[in-house]
């Protein structure tokens, strides 16, 4: 449905997106994941119109993107400030983008009246933006654009400024709303709790290029570039050089992993922490000892230092843990659950 | 901290300081003698003769057509040399250039704009010294609008284009009302700079065009009558209602923003 193809931006000397090419379907729920600075904004700017790419093309349904002004594009932007207009009621904050299409003064205020009973703010029509609470603002921010009925919604990090209960609420309400609207959604957020709860597929960027392109259980199971690896959930990341069994570190021998790498190609092995089991001391993989225990109710932090490596190994374990800081113990893991990854 | 008493001498004595003379002023144009300088009981003569005096009442239409085109002027050419210079420029230079008038010396700006209009072979007039004054009013107006736009939000700018609307739309719709403010005290500020403004317009007016505070002059110039003293308390009050309405009105535009 929309297609970037080798979209690159510079400002300057910095580079903000290098030859990013992405595919996004029809309906989806699109993450553009990223640290701050890796290019995911420009990329949303450029889709909204507000920026132009010194290279590249971008379609939509075919129809080239790219030559047609911000106004005219089928594409709304629900802005991280949200930028309600502050002397418009909430009513006309909404109808304001209708009204530039020129509709009938009825159907604006059916549209309207419509898009606030699904975002829950029928009875808040009459009231100025500085009168609502950032839940509700960003309530309103979000039925200015879906209003529109754009064929591609674009959220530049939507929970950002939003406490850590409402978030987790307006999480499951954009959810629903993406389902009912059934309009195309790419957020950008820096979040990567928010993009996996989120989305149906994510693009991990990083210095301006993408990564990796996954659904989120893909992208956490199977990271494909060291940064994803580390970028994406905690991970527990070795060096060493691929071997039939996994990988060969250069201190700790053979590490277990899936390996479909020829023999000797430089790798880093990843492991999820509640993928390491705590074994017997003379079992296992890895011996080491308990140097903290970290208990967070539902799962347990244990961090193990393992010598030959300076950091220590993290391991999750459901509920409190038996083990005690200073025990020794050894640590194992399936060979499925070690991730290789060219280095 | 205990606070001081002696602390609110200098600054009670700074308000005397400040307000003595308009004081004495306001209290003499109702005196009831000839004389300006000694008060002799309470009378409204003077302003009765004021009212009569048709070189004064010449000098204040002129300076309201001069004030009220000039401010005209001022806000529309000032808002959108603001908005120019906050939005499609990045030059620094322009943005000084645009409010030099501002801080430039009156003198300056007069004798310049005389040899100017020489230059041009344009005749003096009301219409030159209206021109001149939205010479330095835009200045202000400018000044005044620019600081407003750097604090003003662009994403609201963007959000109205996102929405559909045409950069003529956005700039009617979105961009004015969040000016407004800064737009209505810069125009006050133009009127109340203009209404009072000697050196340019003794340079740029005609002789058969003298505006109130030239005609004051060369009332003055023959001594201070008490008549002189109603016309500044007059004067006063306009420029007093001109403050109060200016922060009355951005009061309430910013709190409807």
């Amino acid at each position: 449905m929309l297609k970037i193809t080798g979209v690159s931006r510079r400002f300057g000397d910095v580079t903000a997106l290098s030859d990013v090419s992405l595919e996004i379907r029809q309906g989806e729920f699109f993450a553009l994941l990223g640290p701050s600075g890796c290019g995911k904004t420009t990329l949303l700017r450029i889709l909204a119109g507000f920026e132009s790419p010194d290279e590249g093309t971008v379609t939509l349904d075919g129809d080239d993107l790219l030559g047609q002004a911000a106004h005219r594009r089928p594409v709304n932007l629900m802005f991280q400030s949200y930028a309600l207009f502050p002397h418009m009621t909430v009513a006309k904050n909404v109808a304001y983008g209708l009204e530039r299409e020129r509709l009938g003064r009825a159907e604006v205020r059916g549209r309207v009246d419509e898009v606030l009973q699904k975002v829950g703010l029928e009875t808040m029509a009459g009231r100025r933006p500085h009168q609502l609470s950032g839940g509700q603002r960003q309530r309103v921010a979000l039925a200015r654009a879906i209003v529109k009925r754009p064929r591609l919604l674009l959220l530049d990090e939507p929970l950002s400024a939003l406490d850590k209960k409402v978030r987790a609420e307006m999480q499951l309400e954009l959810k629903r709303l993406q389902n009912e609207v059934g309009i195309t959604f790419v957020v950008v957020t820096h979040d990567q709790e928010e993009a996996m709860s989120l989305a149906d597929r994510i693009a991990v960027f990083n210095a301006g290029g993408v990564e990796q392109v996954d659904a989120p259980v893909e992208l956490y199971e199977h990271p494909r570039t060291p940064f994803v690896a580390g970028f994406v959930g905690a991970n527990n990341i070795f060096e060493g050089r691929a071997c039939s069994a996994g990988l060969a570190g250069e201190e700790l021998g053979i590490l277990p992993g899936d390996s479909g790498l020829p023999d000797g190609t430089p790798a880093l092995l990843a492991v999820r922490p509640e993928r390491i089991r705590l074994d017997g001391e003379d079992k296992g993989v890895l011996g080491g000892e308990v140097v903290d225990v970290s208990f967070y109710g539902g799962i347990s932090h244990v961090s193990v230092q393992v010598s030959g490596r300076r950091q220590p190994v993290l391991v999750a374990t459901q509920g409190a843990t038996q083990v005690q800081t200073g025990s020794k113990v050894a640590l194992g893991w399936a060979e499925g659950d070690g991730v290789l990854i060219p280095q | 901290m205990r606070k001081s008493r002696l602390l609110y001498v200098p600054f009670w004595a700074t308000y005397v300081f400040l307000y003595t003379p308009i004081v004495v002023l306001v209290v003499m144009s109702f005196n009831a003698g000839d004389s300006p300088y000694v008060y002799e009981g309470f009378s409204l003569e003077w302003y009765g003769t004021l009212a009569k005096n048709a070189a004064i009442r010449e000098g204040l239409v002129n300076t309201l057509i001069v004030a009220v085109g000039s401010t005209v002027l001022a806000t529309v050419l000032g808002t959108l040399l603001a908005v120019g210079l906050a939005r499609h420029t990045r030059s620094r230079a322009l943005d000084a250039l645009g409010m030099l008038p501002a801080v430039l010396p009156d003198l300056v700006l007069g004798i310049g704009l005389l040899v100017f209009y020489a230059t041009i072979k344009s005749t003096l007039g009301l219409h030159s010294v209206l021109l001149a004054h939205t010479v330095f009013g835009m200045a202000f107006v400018t000044a005044v609008v620019r600081t407003r736009l750097t604090h003003a939000d662009t994403s609201l700018e963007e959000a109205s284009r996102d929405l559909g609307a045409t950069p003529f739309t956005t700039f009617v719709r979105i961009t004015l009302p969040q000016l407004a403010p800064g737009i209505l005290a810069g125009a006050l500020l133009a009127f109340t700079l203009s209404i009072d403004e000697f050196v340019i317009a003794f340079f740029t007016a005609a002789p058969t065009t003298p505006t109130l505070p030239i005609v004051i002059y060369s009332m003055v110039r023959f001594g201070v009558t008490p008549e002189i003293n109603a016309l500044a308390t007059l004067l006063l009050l306009v420029s007093f209602t001109a403050v109060i309405v200016t922060q009355r009105m951005t009061r309430l535009t910013e709190s409807l923003s």
